[in-house]
């Protein structure tokens, strides 16, 4: 019955309507959302500066609080609010998970699509290049990278960037030589259009959806390379990320005193958001790609 | 044999690339590494002794080649920081990170297949609604956070295992395979190992259930039914030998990210391997040693991939080995 409706709304807006009635989209999309609306409203949302000492009545500072009504996940052992800094890092979850999808599916797009429509040594170039990057282990390069310059944040988007292109490329190249071999490939080319007439004009659209697939899982990468980083030791220290709460808990023996409050609540949400790029994936898949699931 | 040799050329000249992008890497980094080695700690006597070893006053090409030569005999200079050769340090590392990787690999593949079997035949049951998404929640997880709730649970609440490290603070042992097969060792391997089983778990679960999914249709599953053979038996001998061999190719392709994953699971645990030796060396700025554990760690995975391409050419004939 679906699949009957579907097909007789072809095109991107019947896909649309399907991948909005797959469970597992839903969800992914509802993340996201909140995400953004979180960290939009951070400001709002905050109860204190996540960066300020707080103190408590009698003068002391507010150490290692239990959650309560004045700090809702407790503070930390130099007396910060959990709370807080959970929002704050949603900021930059979302910087560093967007921007570094973003280039990775431009990048990766772009690098698909030169090597699969030009082929040859272009290709063959593009493709060993490809074969380098997955060759170089990936988290040591991003901590390398983090940990011998200082400016971090934007170090760890752009380790994840030129070592993630390469997933978005392969794929992205298979699908251009399928696509350069239709017929409305073939009457562009016999109608006198440039190589950049039909390579972005007529088969880029074809290929964006896959563009997009690949971006939501990287959101997810980038997120969890940034958390990693951080935890190491070479986070950038201005921003307060879920990664760097997390290595900020473990040095301060927050798992010895049993602080749940404080570690628990940052990897639950790297989980949820990253957790949110498989579920569109999956359901994208499914929805716009159903042979590549066989 | 003419495709062995093609792997091993591929695999030599990707060693080249790596070796050269992390010889450009060291050498661009905003920070001179001069000035990590221009330090009260050392004497002029060894300055030069480094200085001439890695040839740093000499213009960039000349250096590379040197680097290269260095290299291609083994040597891969002193730790600044610790002033031992950087080789001896990295020997004594590589076994714990080999038996770590290697332990949570097999504890999760082994899990991760029959659990994904199991699931298979489940379809649309309550186990498969609870234990699917599990599955992709851990792989979503950080894995240093899974091991930080593993460790506050059986270390520091039930203090059932140690808290870190590869050996308990005053154990000696008469070698290195006494060391490793004593009864500290392995309690100490416990945690880090399920940690690193734990994230890695969902991959081949989910894989291998959905292949089974595909083959359970297969003709000759209905053939083996028709036979009135069990289900059980049905699933291990019939479908899950067929579903197999693309658990194989993600156990492969896996070993990259598991190798370099490692170092946020050794920085929880303090467990004395190359990727917390890569972490310390980068925050002490011990340039020589950085660059030997990330070398090392780029050799074993390049290595490891061309075992398990040979091996898997081997094991499935079907896979073509372009011998035009």
């Amino acid at each position: 019955m679906a699949a009957g409706r579907a097909g007789a709304a072809p095109g991107l807006t019947g896909k649309l309507a399907r991948l909005l009635r797959d469970p597992f989209t839903v969800a992914g999309l509802t993340i996201y959302a909140v995400l953004i609306i979180v960290a939009v409203f951070a400001d709002q949302l905050m109860t204190h500066d996540p960066g300020e000492i707080l103190f408590r009545a009698n003068g002391r500072v507010a150490s290692n609080q239990p959650p309560s009504a004045a700090y809702l996940l407790g503070t930390t052992n130099l007396g910060r609010d959990v709370y807080s800094q959970l929002i704050g890092g949603s900021r930059i979850a979302l910087v560093v998970g967007f921007t570094a999808a973003i280039c990775v599916a431009a990048f990766g797009t772009l690098i698909g699509l030169l090597a699969g429509y030009f082929g040859g040594k272009l290709d063959a170039i593009l493709m060993r290049l490809a074969d380098l990057a997955l060759a170089i282990p990936f988290l040591p390069f991003a901590i390398v990278l983090a940990g011998f310059s200082r400016s971090s944040t934007t170090n760890v988007i752009v380790a994840v960037v030129l070592l993630l292109w390469p997933n978005t490329a392969r794929v992205i190249r298979a699908q251009v030589l399928t696509v350069k071999e239709r017929a409305y490939v073939e009457a562009a080319r016999v109608t006198g259009a440039s190589d950049a007439r039909i390579l972005f004009v007529h088969v880029a659209p074809n290929i964006l959806p896959l563009t997009f697939l690949y971006g939501s899982v990287a959101i997810g990468w980038a997120i969890l390379t940034e958390a990693a980083v951080s935890f190491v030791g070479f986070g950038d220290a201005k921003n307060i990320s879920w990664g760097y709460m997390l290595q900020d808990a473990f040095v301060s023996q927050a798992l010895s005193r049993g602080s749940w409050h404080w570690f628990v609540p940052p990897g639950l949400c790297i989980i949820l958001v990253v957790i949110a790029g498989f579920f569109i994936a999956r359901g994208a898949e499914d929805v716009l790609f159903p042979k590549l699931r066989s | 044999m003419s495709y062995l040799l093609q792997r091993l050329a591929h695999s030599l000249v990707l060693l080249w690339a790596v070796v050269t992008i992390l010889f450009l890497m060291f050498r661009l980094m905003p920070g001179n590494p001069m000035a990590a080695y221009i330090s009260e700690a050392l004497n002029d006597e060894q300055q030069q002794l480094i200085m001439a070893q890695f040839g740093l006053d000499r213009p960039l090409h000349e250096q590379y080649l040197l680097y290269v030569w260095n290299l291609a005999q083994g040597n891969l200079g002193t730790s600044f920081f610790r002033r031992e050769p950087v080789w001896s340090i990295i020997l004594s590392a590589l076994p714990n990170t080999l038996i770590l990787t290697m332990t949570g690999l097999v504890l999760a593949y082994a899990f991760g297949i029959l659990a994904g079997a199991w699931l298979a035949t489940k379809r649309g049951t309550l186990a498969e609604g609870i234990l699917v998404p599990m599955a992709l929640a851990t792989r979503a997880a950080p894995e240093f956070w899974l091991g930080m709730i593993l460790l506050t649970v059986f270390a520091f609440s039930l203090g059932w295992l140690p808290a870190g490290g590869a050996n308990s603070a005053g154990m000696f042992f008469d070698s290195e395979l006494h060391r490793i097969f004593s009864r500290d060792f392995l309690l100490h391997l416990i945690l880090p190992a399920v940690t690193l089983a734990l994230y890695l778990q969902g991959l081949p679960l989910l894989l291998m259930r959905s292949t089974m999914l595909e083959v359970l249709h297969d003709e000759f599953v209905t053939m083996a039914r028709i036979k009135g053979l069990s289900e059980w038996r049905i699933t291990l001998h019939h479908a899950a030998r067929n579903a197999l061999l693309p658990v194989v190719t993600a156990f492969a392709l896996g070993l990259g990210a598991t190798l370099g994953g490692n170092v946020v699971v050794e920085t929880v645990f303090s467990w004395p391997g190359l990727g917390r030796l890569l972490v310390t060396a980068v925050s002490q700025s011990d340039y020589p040693l950085a660059q030997g554990a990330f070398f090392v760690i780029a050799v074993v995975l390049i290595v490891l991939n061309l075992v398990v391409d040979v091996l898997y050419g081997l094991l499935d004939p079907r896979v073509s080995h372009g011998r035009s």
